[in-house]
This record gives C-alpha cells, sequence and structure tokens, in this order.
C-alpha cells in the first residue's frame, strides 16, 4: 500500500518503442499526491503513450512505473481499482442507457452502496435528467459528464485524463474544469491529464510536464514555465517548446526530475 | 458533494485481488441489459435454427420415403441439425460478445478497469451458452408438432453431446476473438466463416467413414466428429457411446485450454504494440 504523502505517479526511465519508431524515450518523472498535473506536448509527443502505459493499457519497452505504489508491469490490477480514466477517444456502450453503463461500472469496480453512489454523481455532474437516455443519444457534453460520472464511479484516488474538454463549447468546457478543481480540492485525488489547452492548464494545474517527440524537456508550475521563457502565456511557451526554441537558462532535462 | 477518495479506495483494492464473478456478472449484465429489451434481437437468434430444422425436416419426410438410412431413426437429420446450430451459435455467441466491445469501442475501458481477461472470458462464455439456448430451444420444441421429432428423447446423452459442442464452439470464438483483436475488425468475417470450415469434417449429416479414407484420421481430430458419431449410435443402435464421449472430452479439453492461451497471448501483444487502444471502425 501506497504510505502516506508518497507520490502517487513514479515514472523511471520509460521507453517505449514500436518497432524502429521511438515513442517514449526515458522520461522519469513523479506525481504529488493531491495536485492536478498536466502532460503538455504537440501531436506525436508522447501524451497519450504516457497515459496509456500508466494504466496498463500498454506494456513499456523498458523502465518501471509505479501507480499507488504498484508496478503496472506485474500487479496492476491493484492499482487499478483505485484510479480511473476518462478520454472522448474511448467511448461507452452507446446502445446501454446512461444509468445502465454506471451500473455494469460501477460493478466492474466493486462499488458499494451502488445505486446511491449512481443518484450521488447524478446529481453532482447534472446527468440526472437522461439517466435513462441511450448514451449514444446525447450531446457531446453530455457524454463527457457521463464519461466523467464513470470515471468517478468508484472514488479514484488517481484520476487520468485525456483531452477532458476536447470538442466542447466553451461554456460546457468551463463548467467540466471548475467541476474538475472542485473534485480534487474537495477529494484530496491526484490528477495527471493530457490537454492541448493551454487555458485549461494555466487554470487547473499545479505542475506542467512538457514533452516533445518522446522526451522530457521541461517542468514547472505554469507561472514558473511562463517566467522562465519569457513569455506571457503557457501557449506561448508551448510554441517555443514545439518550436525548439528557448530564452530561459535552466536546463529543462534537469528540471523534469 | 464528494467524498473523500479514500472512502472507495480500499474496497476498490481489495476487489481487485483475485478472480471475481461479481465482475463477471457485470460483464454479461452490459450484454444482457441490450438483449432482454430488444426482441428483434432475440428473434433473430431463434429465426435461423428454425428455418434450419424447418429445412432439414421437409428433407427428412422426402428422405424416408426414399431412403433406407433415414427411414431407420426418422430424427437423424433434424437432430444433426439442431446440434450443429448449438456449435454454431456457441461460437457466434462468443465472438458476438467480443465484436460488440469493438464495435462500441469499449474495450480501452474495460481494460482499464480492474476486470482480467480470465473474467472476460468467462462472461463471454456464460453469454454464448445464453444466446446458444436462446438460438436452438424454439427449433427443438417446434420439430416435434411439426415432425413429430423430439430431440430431448436421446436423453441424457444430449447433455454430452451439448456440452462438447458447446465448448468447441467457445474454443473457435476465442481463436476468432484473439485473431480480431490482432487484425481488427477487418477480420470480423471470421466469426462467422471460420465454423464452416470443420463444418464437412464433423460428419453432421454422415458417417465419418464417407469421407476419403486419407481424410478421416483428419475428423478424428475434432471433437465434434465424436459428437455426431455418438449421436448416430444413440438413434440408429440406441447405443451410448462412451469412448465417443472420452474422445470428445480429451480433444475439447486440450483445444480449450490452446484457445484460451492464445487469447491471452493475443492480449499481451495488443498490449505490446498499442492495440487495445486504437480498436472501433
Amino acid at each position: 500500500m501506497l504510505p502516506v504523502g508518497a507520490p502517487p505517479v513514479v515514472v523511471d526511465s520509460l521507453v517505449k518503442r514500436f518497432g524502429p519508431v521511438t515513442a517514449i524515450d526515458g522520461i522519469s518523472f513523479t506525481v504529488q499526491a493531491g495536485t492536478t498535473t498536466a502532460l503538455l506536448g504537440g501531436n506525436g509527443a508522447g501524451k497519450t503513450t504516457t497515459l496509456a502505459i500508466l494504466l496498463g493499457l500498454l506494456l513499456p519497452t523498458a523502465g518501471t512505473v509505479q501507480v499507488l505504489g504498484f508496478d503496472m508491469v506485474r500487479d496492476r490490477y491493484r492499482a487499478l481499482g483505485l484510479m480511473n480514466f476518462s478520454s472522448p477517444y474511448v467511448d461507452l456502450p452507446r446502445r446501454l442507457s446512461v444509468e445502465e453503463n454506471l451500473v455494469v461500472y460501477g460493478r466492474l469496480y466493486g462499488v458499494g452502496g451502488l445505486k446511491g453512489r449512481i443518484r450521488a454523481l447524478a446529481e453532482d455532474l447534472e446527468i440526472d435528467a437522461f439517466l435513462k437516455r441511450p448514451t449514444g443519444s446525447l450531446s457531446a457534453g453530455q457524454r463527457t459528464r457521463v464519461a466523467l460520472a464513470k470515471a468517478l464511479i468508484n472514488r479514484p484516488r488517481l484520476l487520468l485524463l485525456d483531452e477532458p474538454t476536447a470538442s466542447l463549447d466553451p461554456d460546457t468546457a468551463d463548467w467540466i474544469r471548475s467541476y474538475l478543481d472542485r473534485y480534487r480540492r474537495d477529494s484530496g485525488a491526484t490528477i495527471l491529464l493530457a490537454s492541448h489547452n493551454m487555458a485549461e492548464v494555466e487554470r487547473l494545474c499545479d505542475d506542467v510536464l512538457m514533452l516533445r517527440t518522446g522526451a522530457l524537456v521541461d517542468r514547472g508550475t505554469p507561472q514558473a514555465l511562463i517566467a522562465r521563457y519569457g513569455r506571457r502565456t503557457l501557449e506561448e511557451v508551448f510554441l517555443d517548446i514545439a518550436r525548439q526554441r528557448r530564452r530561459g537558462t535552466t536546463a529543462g532535462g534537469a528540471a523534469a526530475q | 458533494m464528494t467524498r473523500p477518495p479514500g472512502h472507495g479506495a480500499a474496497e476498490g483494492a481489495a476487489h481487485a485481488i483475485g478472480f471475481s464473478w461479481q465482475r463477471v456478472s457485470a460483464l454479461m449484465l452490459r450484454h444482457l441489459y441490450i438483449l432482454m429489451r430488444s426482441w428483434p434481437r432475440v428473434l433473430d437468434l431463434a429465426y435461423w435454427p428454425t428455418v434450419q430444422m424447418l429445412l432439414w425436416g421437409f428433407i427428412t419426410v422426402f428422405f424416408q420415403q426414399h431412403s433406407s438410412w433415414v427411414a431407420e431413426a426418422a430424427g437423424v437429420l433434424i437432430s444433426a441439425v439442431l446440434l450443429w446450430d448449438v456449435l454454431f451459435r456457441a461460437n457466434l455467441g462468443l465472438s458476438l460478445s467480443f465484436l460488440e466491445e469493438m464495435w462500441a469501442r469499449n474495450l480501452g475501458q474495460l481494460f482499464v478497469s480492474p476486470m482480467r481477461p480470465s473474467e472476460l472470458v468467462a462472461a463471454m462464455s456464460l453469454l454464448s451458452l445464453i444466446r446458444t439456448l436462446i438460438s436452438v430451444s424454439p427449433a427443438a420444441v417446434l420439430a416435434l408438432p411439426l415432425f413429430d421429432v423430439w430431440v430431448f428423447s436421446l436423453g441424457p446423452p444430449l447433455a454430452a453431446f451439448f456440452a462438447n459442442l458447446l465448448v468447441l464452439g467457445w474454443t473457435v470464438g476465442l481463436v476468432v476473438s484473439a485473431l480480431v483483436l490482432r487484425l481488427g475488425l477487418g477480420a470480423e468475417n471470421l466469426a462467422w466463416v471460420l465454423i464452416f470450415a470443420i463444418a464437412p469434417l464433423s460428419g453432421i449429416y454422415y458417417p465419418i467413414e464417407t469421407l476419403p479414407a486419407w481424410l478421416q484420421p483428419v475428423s478424428w481430430a475434432l471433437p465434434s466428429a465424436y459428437v455426431f458419431e455418438g449421436m448416430r449410435a444413440v438413434l440408429f443402435d440406441d447405443t451410448f457411446r462412451w469412448d465417443l464421449l472420452a474422445g470428445a472430452l480429451a480433444l475439447n479439453a486440450v483445444y480449450f485450454a490452446a484457445a484460451v492461451a492464445f487469447f491471452l497471448r493475443m492480449i499481451h501483444v495488443a498490449r505490446e504494440r498499442g492495440l487495445l487502444l486504437q480498436q472501433g471502425e
């Protein structure tokens, strides 16, 4: 079991190769308990691959990944019961109603008092009006909230999110961000998210891991990164890194640890 | 609004240890929800076996008047077609459960839950049993008023035949599922066609000795050949051949274990290559 205060995510010298292509090139990082951390990087930087390895969906070529104190290669089932995941790119069965999906996943995660848990989540996430509707009939914003309900069904200690507000209108995206921020503060859970939305990361995240072509090139709070690169926004920092420009003096590799 | 994660987290860790029938039932529930409220799906399951039974029933009526072999045991063709449907439906029932997860792009969600692959195999196998019973039962019952054939008069041997064909269907279904996982949905037609490769060799409607001598050893490597020969022994000679049952059981045990190992191996390969993230159309 994870000792109190120990980092819930410890990645050491992680490498993932697909044939001749190196998707992750020896990255190491930790995520502190109770924080929201972002994985940032352009397309192909390795964000989704890193999340997939943390979820046990993908086996690393080399290196170790410990989640909540469990090795994700040898002992992933113990960790998987304590974490959860949401992504707009992985669906829930569309013909099942929202409630049926939550019942199925609640049982898969062994959630006690499942009816009450679903009722509470439905109220929290404002999905109670369409609990009986087929999941496939919902709008993108409604589906995102349902996916979030599934991701929170087991009260995860670690929540992994892949682009949590992708393709949502600004109002719905803002609602989701507010909810995530509130959830993390109230529950003490740790959140690790991959995003392309810099405003979202600035607003939600305590820590940012900058990836480029599978390598961890910098790390810090949004404010620290903005200051280090002499920019006004995180988006400008992102563009600097993506285009391999650097104005600061701190070595990114050292900062990454 | 929310409770601290520690509350549910402890039960989550305890729940994750070992094989869980609760997770098996959850995996089954996902399919049963759809099946139970969709009468077209139930009708679709029962439709083809009933049509097959009707077709072979009329062929039997004709042969009874023109063939001494069929006249000796009136139910031989109808029993054969019903038992063949057990094999076909058991394979399809398992394959479709897996394909539905792929079509729904739900595999990623399942594999980030504490579900174990062995639980997925158990759930798909039990769903296959349910789908097979729904498929074959109406045709088996209708054969009595329509053709005066009561397949249940085979007695206890029917249970042995059914169980062996069910397990062989699961074996083929697991191989199909593993291949579709490895090759993608482009290979989904295997669910319908692969099983037919063993049909001519299984001696469904004719004795194995009908086949060319060089092909007969291949037939005897199939559990289904033992089942259909056993069925004919009951119908023609009123004898239950324990040796045939033993042969079917032994082969099924080996093949099913190999199919489970192959399925688990393909899941491992999928985790190496990132295939669990790339499923869907």
